[in-house]
C-alpha cells in the first residue's frame, strides 16, 4: 500500500476531492496546513507597516491506496490541483506497512 | 431641566460604553495570545477608577476650592452632593476619568504585569488625570469661570470635550509608558499583526457611538450646542476615514479596514476639543486633515524606535494636539480664519497642549519607573513569549481546535474544585480508563 500526500492550494482542494471520488477513492483526510515553497509568502500592510507573512495557507490531503493505484491517484490529484501558477503544491508517495480499520479490525487492503 | 438631566445621564451611559468599545478596538489589534490582557486593562480601569471616583476622585477634581489646580476634600464619598444636575455631572465625568487611563493601555500591549498596570491606573489617575480634569473641566462656582475655575478653562482655552484633558493627556502618558516598559520582544522582527480586524471595527463603531455622548453630552444640556457638537462629531469622523484611506491608497496602494477604523477614531479625537466651536465645514476640514495626519504620524514609532504598540501616540497625542491647536485657526470664536480673529487663542491652545502633554509625560514616566523599580512593571521574558493571557490570567482568548474541546465525555482527572463524582466509574485513577 502507498500513502499519497498532496499539498494543494486551498481553493483547489474541492476539485481534487471531486476528481478522486470520480476515480473511485472512498475517503481522504484533509488538514489545513501552512508552508512555503518557491511561492514564498506575501506582504500585508497594517497602518503603513509592511509585514512579510512567510507562510501561505495550503490544504494537505492524505489518502492510502493500493500499490497499483498510486500512480494514477498522483496523476488525478496533480491534474485537478493545477492552475499553472507558482504555488500549486506537491504530491508525493510513501510506502505504508499496514492499515487497520478501527471499527471492524480489518487489516491491509481490506481496510481501505 | 429634567430633559437636560436625562441627556446627561444618557450621555454618561454612552461614554461608559466607549471603554468596552476601546477594549474591543485594542483587543482585536493585538496578537491572539494577548487579547484578554489587553481587554482586561480597560476593564480594570472601569473597576478601579469608578471606586476611586466615588471615594475621592470627584472631590479632588471638582470639589469647591480657591485653587485653579485641583478641587478639595469636601465631597469624600460623594458626601453632600444632592440633586439631579450635580449627580448626573458626577456620573458623566466619571466615564471620562475611566476611558482616559484605558486609552494608555494600547501603548503597553503584551508586556505589562497586570498588577503593575492596576497600580499605574490608581496613581496616574489620582496624580495626573484628576488635576488635569480640574484645569480643563472645572468651570468654578456657578460655571462663572472665576478664580476658582481650572486655570486652562479660566484662561480662555477652548477644549469642549477633552482634547487636552483626555487625548493629549493619555497620548503623552502612553509615550512615557512605551519608553519605560521598552519594546516587545521581537519588535520590528516578528510580524505583530492584528489578530481580529472585525473586533477592531466593532470596537471603533462602539467608540463612535459612545462619542456622541462624549462630545454632545459635554454641552451638559439638551440644547443647540449639543446638536452642533453632534453634527460636527459625525462630520469629522467621516471625513477622517476618507483622509486616512486616501493616504493609504496613495502610499500603500490599498485602503485597509484597519485604516478606516483608525481614521474614524482619529477624526473623533481631533473634533473632541473643537466640536462646539467650529462650523460643519470646519469639522469636515479638521477631520480630513486629522485622518491624513494621523495616518502619517503612526509611522513615527518606527523611525524613532519606541514600541507604542497600538499607536496611542500617533492617534491620540497627535490627533488631540492637532484638534486643539487647529482651533486657533478654525474656531468661530477667535480663530484666525474668521472675523474676530485673535492670535492669542492660537497661543493659548498651544500652551495648553504643551502644559498638559508635559505634565502627563513627566508624571507617567516617574510613576512608571517607580512601579518598575519596586513591584516590577515589565513581564518576564518567558511569560511574554508564551503569551501574557496564559501567564497573567491563566486563560486563553480562543479555543478553536477539536483537540481541546473537551468532548471526550469519559472520566479522567476532574478539574481541581470540581464537584465530587457520583458515578463509580469516576473512581478510576487512570486517565481515561473505564471500569468494565
Amino acid at each position: 500500500m502507498k500513502l499519497v500526500t498532496a499539498v494543494v492550494k486551498p481553493h483547489k482542494w474541492e476539485d481534487v476531492r471531486e476528481a478522486l471520488e470520480t476515480f473511485g477513492i472512498t475517503g481522504i483526510t484533509v488538514t489545513e496546513a501552512s508552508g512555503f515553497g518557491r511561492q514564498k509568502g506575501h506582504t500585508e500592510v497594517y497602518r503603513g507597516a509592511e509585514y512579510d507573512v512567510a507562510l501561505v495557507p495550503k490544504m494537505r490531503l492524505e489518502v492510502v491506496v493500493d500499490d497499483e493505484d498510486a500512480g494514477d491517484v498522483v496523476g488525478v490529484i496533480a491534474k485537478a490541483a493545477q492552475t499553472g501558477k507558482i504555488g500549486d503544491g506537491k504530491v508525493w508517495v510513501s510506502p505504508v506497512d499496514t492499515v487497520v480499520r478501527v471499527r471492524t479490525g480489518e487489516e491491509g487492503t481490506a481496510a481501505l | 431641566m429634567s430633559g437636560n438631566t436625562a441627556w446627561v445621564l444618557m450621555s454618561a451611559a454612552l461614554v461608559m460604553l466607549m471603554t468596552p468599545g476601546l477594549a474591543l478596538f485594542y483587543g482585536g489589534m493585538t496578537r491572539a495570545k494577548g487579547v484578554l490582557n489587553m481587554m482586561m486593562m480597560s476593564f480594570a480601569a472601569l473597576a478601579i477608577v469608578s471606586v476611586l471616583w466615588v471615594i475621592y476622585g470627584y472631590s479632588i477634581t471638582f470639589g469647591e476650592s480657591d485653587s485653579q489646580l485641583f478641587g478639595s476634600f469636601d465631597h469624600i464619598g460623594l458626601h453632600g452632593l444632592n440633586g439631579a444636575a450635580v449627580l448626573s455631572f458626577v456620573a458623566f465625568q466619571l466615564m471620562f476619568a475611566i476611558i482616559t487611563p484605558a486609552l494608555i493601555s494600547g501603548a503597553v500591549a503584551d508586556r505589562a504585569k497586570f498588577i503593575g498596570w492596576c497600580v499605574f491606573v490608581v496613581l496616574w489617575v489620582s496624580l495626573i488625570y484628576f488635576p488635569v480634569a480640574n484645569w480643563v473641566f472645572d468651570f468654578g462656582a456657578d460655571g462663572a469661570l472665576g478664580d476658582d475655575a481650572g486655570w486652562i478653562v479660566a484662561w480662555g482655552v477652548q477644549d469642549f470635550a477633552g482634547g487636552t484633558a483626555v487625548h493629549v493627556n493619555a497620548g503623552a502618558a502612553a509615550l512615557a509608558l512605551a519608553l519605560v516598559l521598552g519594546k516587545r520582544l521581537g519588535w520590528k522582527r516578528d510580524p505583530m499583526r492584528p489578530h481580529n480586524l472585525p473586533l477592531v471595527l466593532l470596537g471603533a463603531a462602539l467608540l463612535w457611538f459612545g462619542w456622541f455622548g462624549f462630545n454632545a453630552g459635554s454641552a451638559l444640556a439638551a440644547n443647540g450646542l449639543a446638536a452642533t457638537a453632534f453634527i460636527n462629531t459625525q462630520a469629522a469622523a467621516s471625513a477622517a476615514i476618507i483622509g486616512w484611506l486616501v493616504v493609504e491608497q496613495v502610499r500603500d496602494g490599498r485602503p485597509t479596514s484597519l485604516g478606516a477604523a483608525s481614521g474614524a477614531v482619529a477624526g473623533l479625537v481631533a473634533i473632541t476639543p473643537a466640536c462646539a466651536f467650529v462650523s460643519p465645514l470646519g469639522a469636515v476640514l479638521l477631520g480630513v486633515l486629522a485622518g491624513a495626519l494621523c495616518a502619517l504620524a503612526v509611522g513615527l514609532k518606527w523611525r524613532f524606535g519606541f514600541d507604542d504598540s497600538l499607536d496611542v501616540v500617533g492617534v491620540h497625542l497627535v490627533g488631540g494636539a492637532f484638534g486643539s491647536i487647529a482651533l486657533g485657526f478654525l474656531s468661530l470664536e477667535g480663530g484666525l480664519l474668521y472675523e474676530g480673529r485673535d492670535i492669542a487663542l492660537l497661543g493659548k491652545q498651544t500652551v495648553a497642549v504643551l502644559a498638559v502633554g508635559t505634565f502627563s509625560f513627566v508624571g507617567a514616566f516617574i510613576i512608571g519607573k517607580a512601579i518598575d523599580m519596586t513591584i516590577g512593571f515589565r513581564l518576564d521574558e518567558d511569560s511574554e513569549v508564551e503569551g501574557i493571557d496564559l501567564n497573567e490570567h491563566a486563560e486563553s482568548g480562543y479555543d478553536l481546535t477539536a483537540a481541546t474541546r473537551g468532548h471526550r465525555g469519559l472520566p479522567g482527572t476532574p478539574p481541581v474544585g470540581a464537584p465530587e463524582p457520583q458515578d463509580a466509574r469516576h473512581d478510576a485513577g487512570d486517565k481515561g480508563s473505564v471500569n468494565a
